[in-house]
């Protein structure tokens, strides 16, 4: 059973602001679909590897050298709000 | 030629040897998707600039200038796809506002190839949903009914691309997103082995499962499209330097001895009369064209499900942090960042900016990721995914392709799942274990159902052998009699 609190830790994770009846529902329908999932449980998986990636794939690394990237007013033109090159946010100290 | 019948090789055939210019295949393209759209939403924008790309196309050929493959042909892209100076709001409210710097690599292959792209399509919100009901701008609808889901998340590309409002579309595929829309529209689509297509200017939705494919109307111009986008690029280091085959050049319908497995695990629990009977059918067309059926199991199927659902949503959780309000898109109206806190700065931006079911799977995600937890789910599930991938490694010992249905039912009404989670998830049934095992799979359409629905089969190959599933579909197409067949909006 995911309480109320578990959902509060998890949306402040989450950074998720979350009304009482989201909190509510997700509380409910988490539950649910976690004790479906909850049958891989049964599955021996002793000394195995996870997995993450499906295919052989040969990992591929770029030589380091410098190549043209976007511009900065580029990268700057969809800002929420901005001081010259720099994004603006909260005091954060 | 009637252009919403012919193949990207005669339209780009025509428009190299100036039978028709890029510029009247997109003007006509354009006006049948305004026209038509407003009853599908299967368009969110348009590309105002698709005229200009056009006359560009028609200048090259002016010129005696080499054009690729796709000269002139028109495409719509699934809204997960960074355009350049085009809107891209992977369906929801917090990248509502966002209007990408850059193309996504699948984005400058087609147009490097001449492709025009038309406009973006209609998603579930991130990518996240089996219907196309979680778009921040509105169901998309069923072109054969518009009371039914065109399926998702490519919705939109499914919708779009059989009521012909596009010559070819793009969608992306982490557990059946482009198989399950094409099966429910009638189209065909294929999502490649991970790692043959760039996922670089995607939106990421679960990165080890997303892989982007074309959802058209032909077994043909999908091998051409998909040769066309494949292929390794250094800025997706998950993609594989193998050789691209020609696909186009290289399908056969010739299947005599080819060994094709019907799964043990997915002729059972509850599937629609209508589909086994397509499905059964379908093994019948191939048993008389020369193939050897043969049954065989993938026993962990069973538990596909929860092991998509834990690792998508973990991964998605973790993807999905970058939306903060800060560097782009959608922020809270704040009316004094002085005093805020950092924390209720994110908070409340994410909070509003995110729909229900992207919420639910961020909770779901970060949950299986905390602490005390992250053992029994991700981990657990990582661990049966790679048990799942070595069963079905066994079985391509086996056979060449496997041959199933690509959902339980065909298309279900608008709102008829949308209030139960589980019940939604549990649709992804037959198409999360591809993913999960990085393999190539298309679903090609075969029939309908006595209320007039499409369905299509499912083909699934093993790594790098989307070959193999092209000419199966190859053959099941020439024999299905779909083609005749078209929805009420025409």
């Amino acid at each position: 059973m995911i309480d109320q609190k578990t959902i509060e830790h998890i949306a402040k994770l989450a950074r998720l602001k979350v009304t009482a009846d989201e909190a509510v529902e997700y509380g409910e329908q988490l539950t649910k679909v976690l004790a479906h999932f909850q049958q891989i449980s049964k599955i021996n998986t002793e000394n195995i590897e996870p997995l993450v990636t499906p295919a052989e794939i040969e990992f591929y690394l770029r030589d380091d050298v410098a190549a043209p990237e976007l511009k900065t007013e580029a990268m700057l033109k969809n800002a929420p709000d901005k001081a010259g090159n720099l994004f603006k946010v909260p005091p954060v100290v | 030629m009637e252009l919403i019948q012919a193949s990207f090789k005669q339209v780009s055939d025509a428009v190299k040897s100036k039978k028709i210019s890029a510029v009247e295949v997109t003007k006509f393209f354009l006006a049948r998707a305004e026209k038509l759209n407003p009853q599908l939403n299967a368009y969110i924008a348009f590309n105002t600039e698709a005229m200009a790309e056009a006359e560009v196309i028609d200048s090259k050929i002016q010129k005696g200038e080499a054009v690729g493959p796709l000269a002139g042909v028109s495409f719509g892209i699934k809204d997960l796809l960074c355009t350049r100076d085009l809107r891209t709001t992977a369906g929801s409210k917090i990248l509502s506002n966002f209007i990408p710097p850059y193309d996504a690599t699948v984005v400058t292959r087609l147009k490097n190839a001449g492709a025009v792209v038309l406009g973006k399509l209609n998603l579930d919100e991130f990518a996240m949903g089996s219907s196309n009901e979680t778009s921040f701008y509105g169901p998309c609808r069923n072109p054969w009914n518009p009371e039914y889901v065109p399926g998702g998340s490519s919705g939109g590309s499914a919708a779009a691309q059989s009521a012909r409002i596009a010559m070819g579309t793009i969608g992306t595929d982490t557990g059946g997103s482009i198989r399950q829309p094409s099966n429910f529209c009638g189209i065909v689509g294929i999502k490649p082995t991970y790692g043959r297509v760039s996922r670089y200017g995607i939106v990421a939705y679960a990165s080890s499962l997303d892989q982007a494919g074309p959802m058209v109307s032909t077994v043909e111009d999908a091998a051409l499209a998909l040769e066309v986008i494949c292929g390794h690029d250094p800025k997706d280091s998950t993609t594989s330097q193998q050789k691209v085959p020609e696909f186009s050049k290289n399908i056969s319908n010739n299947v005599k001895g080819m060994k094709i497995g019907l799964l043990k695990e997915y002729q059972s629990g509850g599937i629609h009369e209508d589909t086994t009977e397509t499905y059964q059918r379908a093994v019948n067309e191939l048993k008389k064209a020369g193939a050897e059926i043969i049954e065989v199991s993938v026993p962990l199927t069973e538990f596909a499900v929860p092991m998509y659902y834990l690792i998508a949503a973990s991964e998605a959780s973790s993807n999905l942090a970058r939306y903060d309000g800060v560097k782009y898109g959608y922020r809270s109206d704040f009316k004094d960042l002085a005093s805020l806190s950092l924390e209720d700065f994110y908070s409340q931006t994410r909070g509003e900016g995110f729909g229900k079911e992207v919420k639910r799977r961020i909770m779901l995600g970060t949950y299986c990721l905390s602490s005390g937890y992250y053992d029994a789910y991700y981990n657990k599930a990582c661990q049966v995914r790679r048990l799942l991938r070595e069963q079905y490694l066994d079985v391509f010992k086996r056979c060449d392709v496997l041959l199933s249905p690509v959902t339980t039912t065909p298309a279900f009404k608008i709102g008829e799942k949308s209030s139960d989670p589980l019940k939604m998830y549990l649709n992804d049934i037959f198409t999360t274990s591809t993913n999960l095992a990085g393999l190539p799979g298309m679903s090609v359409p075969f029939g309908f159902s006595k209320q007039g629905l499409p369905i299509g089969v499912q083909l699934t190959a093993t790594h790098f052998n989307e070959q193999s599933a092209l000419n199966v579909a190859s053959v099941l197409e020439a024999v299905s009699g779909v083609q005749e067949r078209r929805p009420n909006v025409f």
